[in-house]
């Protein structure tokens, strides 16, 4: 894409010069390269010498010849051990090496960069010392899409007005006494933002959903999952008493067949009817960078006179040409979508979730959620900042910050993935996700490049299993719009660096390259 | 000439006979006993088995039928929208000693803000420098970059007020317990409950899916019943016996009784039966006991933040870091509210007992003059000062109690209908959840009883 808009005056908030709106057209293509044999193969040899040592110290350890070094339980006898050994086997042996690369304590504002509160460990990773220095990195780990995290401007002058005016905490359930004129005003606006008859907003992301898919569905209802849904949605569908079916990623197709044999089959054993069917759906996919199929689901669920369920929680903000999710990317009718959810954590830098849809709905979730009736309702400066940052959102004026913020990230997500995937990484995801990972399949690769990375001034997050599948371990660059692109440049070099060492540039679809090469 | 052959028919059939009964007895036994065993089989078949319809499968077209029939219930129930949760009070400002409600003030006995931390200017302060320094929000789980400087401060400042090892911080209350307990207790466990304990407990317990067995609230005999009757079975099994693991829920002070638990007892009846305890100390911290410590400190929500915590020896709060889901899924505590949680913790720590005898001298003076009200009923431990009040038996309704609320509130008294959602285990019976602020004076409290008193008369009127 060429850098057509002409440079512009030194803004403080946008990258001079490289700062293009979201193409119009939204894309289907999501590459995902297969496996490379040697890979697979190294990977599980990987795995499989991480357990002999494993079992091998753990018999050392059990001999007294090594010392156990983990808190140990003082049991009085007779009591049942807390926790069973081999659950720990993982913790102890794998995890425990690599401890370092996660958990990692930080000391400023997570925004553009980051600075790392320096640790060491004299006994490899069990446990720390802090060194008293920081070291300032470029930050790809944070939740940070629209680089609203920020220690001073008008956003946190809003904030600290608002502690002085309406305190820290309500200390009330919603429906008691814990609902402040600010709480309708964030609900209104976000309705105004989504575009719903309604919203709704809770203190904490996870909560939103583990508390309130047990108000929709109960027993007798059906619920069709995507495999990769967080945990939180799982944890919902769980309390809710529903049965849970789990359909293969984005495949539409195994989803329509599900959908067939559920409502022909009824429930199991009684072959009732269904009372409901909910499909639950992510907008991005933190771990994959994949975007829901929005207009095929649509077209099923109404088909199948199912209820949609979609989990916002990366794409609100990230997503679509205004910055209103993949619903906006997409150019679907919000009203399609039955019950949107969100949260404020990643991209309005705040904490928090909502829901939103119509009246009845919402109205529904007021009396029933577990969330409105039992726990403290949202803090007020938390909800000052995501009140600022809709503000600036809503704002259509191309000129302003919230436009110049939404066209930046998508700048920033065009850019690194073209160049990072000609580089020769296997990269999987959509084209337009601000979520990047690239793939690094064995255990050892993923703390080498974690901590190769931090020597050369990059933050990443490298994840592993039980959070990806057993070979697939991978770095997951989460971008900003508070990134510039000498940042990005910078991580690229870098990157291409780490990547020789480790040998990872193997892509067959987009043979390596290197940097200067892959200009766009 | 039909006779002759009849007859030697009937010959043939005699030898033919014969023939077979010969041919039987030189017949190997085990051949007979076959031929005996199929031909009972074919009796069997013929007379006695029921006959199998057999399924046929479903056509496309039946199939297509049964989806195109096939109608869900609408996604919500029809609302009712005089409900009181869709017409609740909004107030304006800070939710302190007194709230503003449509621009009149009135004295809050509603709220969770025992040592009046809310709109505290030290803690304000503190949560501003901390908006100065780190922004709003953390952008991340504990695991990747979440993790922030003032978090560990806090948790190290809590374990150190509890003397205990280590301490962790989730960033919601009610899913810090709702995590807590499928962390440790898994399928083949058994959680001993008490009836009485909040919401959040009841989930937490759910997502275990461990056996529970509830005991009548504060009932110690019908715990050790409890406790007796799964001793008699561990007996039986003692192989499976060593693999199940025990824990007691209970709460310090009882959110929907306002009353203590019986701690000594329990913690004797622990060693006796081998479980752990696991002690929901939400209203008792800060409450009782003479440094505020709760329940552990008297027998030998406060705090004004949001967030909950737990502490215990490294062992054991190790664990949660990687099995509890709403500490390792989920963004961690925003800073500000981390800060001005540690501020809070000064305050205590500086007033050191003043506070705390304070809060429990009040709750005794409040306790004795509602009594002398009559026709309510007060439920609670005469040191808590979170109370509940009741009409007597069958007067005792929401709407009746929703009426002495409003009329509270015109006399600006702000005290609200504790809310629960049907589906509790153990449904409490409606009431009015009252809360001491300790910075209330004698002349406030008495306007209260004053207050309630004249609600009681308009009610039963």
């Amino acid at each position: 894409m060429a850098k057509n808009s002409p440079k512009q005056k030194n803004k403080s908030y946008s990258n001079i010069g490289f700062n293009t709106p979201v193409p119009e057209h939204p894309s289907l293509n999501e590459v995902y390269e297969d496996t490379p044999f040697s890979e697979a193969f190294w990977t599980y040899l990987n795995y499989v010498i991480l357990n002999i040592f494993g079992w091998f110290r753990d018999l050392l350890r059990n001999a007294r010849i090594e010392n156990r070094k983990g808190s140990a339980e003082n049991n009085p006898p007779g009591f049942v051990p807390l926790y069973q050994s081999y659950e720990s086997f993982y913790t102890r042996n794998v995890y425990q090496r690599i401890a370092d690369c996660f958990n990692r304590p930080i000391g400023s504002v997570p925004g553009g960069t980051l600075d790392l509160l320096e640790r060491v460990t004299d006994d490899y990773n069990w446990s720390f010392n802090f060194t008293g220095d920081k070291v300032k990195t470029i930050n790809l780990g944070s939740y940070n899409y629209l680089g609203f995290a920020n220690n001073s401007g008008q956003i946190a002058e809003n904030v600290i007005n608002s502690i002085k005016t309406s305190g820290v905490s309500a200390a009330s359930a919603a429906q008691e006494c814990g609902t402040l004129t600010q709480h309708r005003k964030l609900e209104s606006l976000l309705a105004e933002f989504l575009g719903t008859e309604d919203a709704i907003a809770f203190g904490m992301g996870f909560a939103t959903n583990a508390l309130n898919i047990p108000t929709l569905v109960g027993k007798g209802c059906l619920i069709l999952s995507d495999e990769l849904n967080h945990t939180s949605l799982v944890l919902g569908s769980r309390l809710s008493g529903a049965v849970i079916k789990v359909y293969k990623h984005n495949d539409m197709i195994h989803l329509e067949k599900l959908l067939r044999d559920y409502i022909v089959s009824g429930q199991p054993r009684t072959h009732r009817p269904w009372r409901k069917i909910l499909i639950i759906v992510e907008g991005v996919y933190s771990m994959e960078g994949s975007l829901c199929k929005l207009p095929e689901l649509i077209e099923l669920k109404k088909k199948y006179k199912a209820f949609l369920y979609l989990d916002e929680a990366h794409s609100i903000g990230a997503m679509g040409s205004r910055g209103r999710g993949v619903v906006d990317y997409w150019k679907c009718d919000v009203n399609d979508v039955d019950i949107l959810m969100g949260t404020f954590t990643k991209s309005f830098a705040a904490a928090g979730g909502y829901i939103a849809g119509k009246k009845e709905l919402i109205d529904h979730i007021r009396i029933a959620s577990h969330a409105q009736t039992y726990a403290v309702s949202m803090s007020p400066p938390v909800v000052e900042q995501v009140i600022s940052v809709l503000n600036l959102l809503i704002d259509e004026n191309e000129e302003h910050e919230g436009r110049q913020k939404i066209n930046q990230l998508a700048w920033n997500t065009h850019y690194f993935r073209q160049r990072l995937t000609k580089m020769g990484f296997i990269v999987y995801g959509h084209p337009h996700s601000p979520v990047v990972p690239a793939l690094l399949y064995s255990p050892s690769k993923i703390a080498a490049f974690n901590r190769e990375m931090l020597k050369r001034g990059v933050a990443v997050v490298t994840v592993g299993f039980p959070a990806t599948p057993l070979v697939l371990g991978r770095v997951r660059f989460c971008l900003s719009a508070s990134h510039t692109k000498e940042m990005l440049d910078e991580v690229l070099k870098h990157a291409e660096e780490v990547g020789d060492l480790l040998n990872m540039r193997k892509s067959k679809l987009n043979p390596k390259r290197p940097f200067h090469e892959t200009e766009l | 000439m039909g006779s002759s052959m009849a007859r030697g028919d009937i010959e043939n059939l005699a030898t033919d006979f014969f023939g077979l009964f010969e041919s039987f007895k030189h017949a190997p036994f085990y051949h007979i006993i076959i031929e005996v065993s199929l031909l009972l089989a074919v009796v069997w078949l013929l007379f006695f088995r029921k006959p199998r319809p057999i399924e046929k499968k479903l056509t496309e077209k039946e199939k297509q039928e049964l989806i195109d029939e096939w109608q869900p219930e609408p996604l919500v129930p029809p609302v009712d929208s005089n409900h009181p949760a869709l017409n609740v009070r909004v107030l304006d400002g800070i939710v302190g000693k007194t709230v503003e409600i449509d621009g009149r003030k009135s004295l809050n006995f509603a709220t969770f803000n025992f040592l009046n931390f809310v709109g505290n200017q030290r803690i304000a302060d503190k949560a501003i420098q901390a908006v100065q320094k780190y922004g709003v929000g953390s952008c991340g789980p504990r695991g990747f970059y979440g993790t922030i400087d003032i978090h560990l401060e806090l948790e190290e400042r809590l374990a150190k007020f509890f003397s205990c090892e280590e301490g962790i911080i989730y960033s919601y209350g009610f899913s810090t317990i709702a995590s807590i307990i499928p962390a440790y207790s898994k399928r083949n466990d058994i959680l001993f409950v008490d009836e009485g304990v909040h919401y959040a407990i009841q989930k937490g317990v759910e997502a275990s899916r461990s056996h529970v067995k509830w005991f009548r609230h504060n009932d110690i005999n019908d715990l050790e019943r409890l406790l007796a009757e799964q001793d008699v079975l561990d007996k039986k099994n003692p192989k499976k016996a060593r693999t199940i693991r025990r824990f007691l829920i209970i709460e310090g002070l009882y959110v929907n009784y306002g009353d203590i638990c019986p701690l000594p007892r329990m913690v004797e009846l622990k060693y006796k039966y081998k479980y752990r305890i696991f002690i929901d100390e939400s209203v008792s911290f800060g409450t009782i006991g003479q440094t505020g410590r709760g329940i552990t400190e008297y027998y030998e929500y406060s705090i004004g933040s949001i967030g909950g915590f737990a502490v215990g020896s490294s062992f054991v709060v190790d664990h949660q870091r990687l099995s509890a889901q709403g500490y390792c899924f989920s963004a961690s505590l925003p800073p500000l509210l981390a800060a001005a949680a540690i501020e809070a913790l000064n305050i205590m720590e500086e007033d050191h007992t003043l506070l705390f005898e304070t809060i429990m001298a009040k709750s005794k003076r409040l306790h004795k003059k509602l009594l002398s009200i009559k026709g309510y009923i007060i439920n609670g431990d005469e040191i808590s000062a979170l109370k509940h009040l009741r009409l007597t038996n069958s007067l005792n309704t929401v709407g009746r109690l929703e009426e002495i609320v409003q009329f509270a509130q015109s006399r600006d008294i702000t005290i609200t209908v504790a809310r629960y959602l049907t589906d509790e285990h153990h449904l409490p019976e409606p009431s009015i959840r009252l809360i001491l602020n300790v910075e209330m004076t004698d002349e406030e409290l008495e306007f209260l009883c004053t207050v309630l008193q004249e609600a009681l008369v308009k009610v039963t009127a």
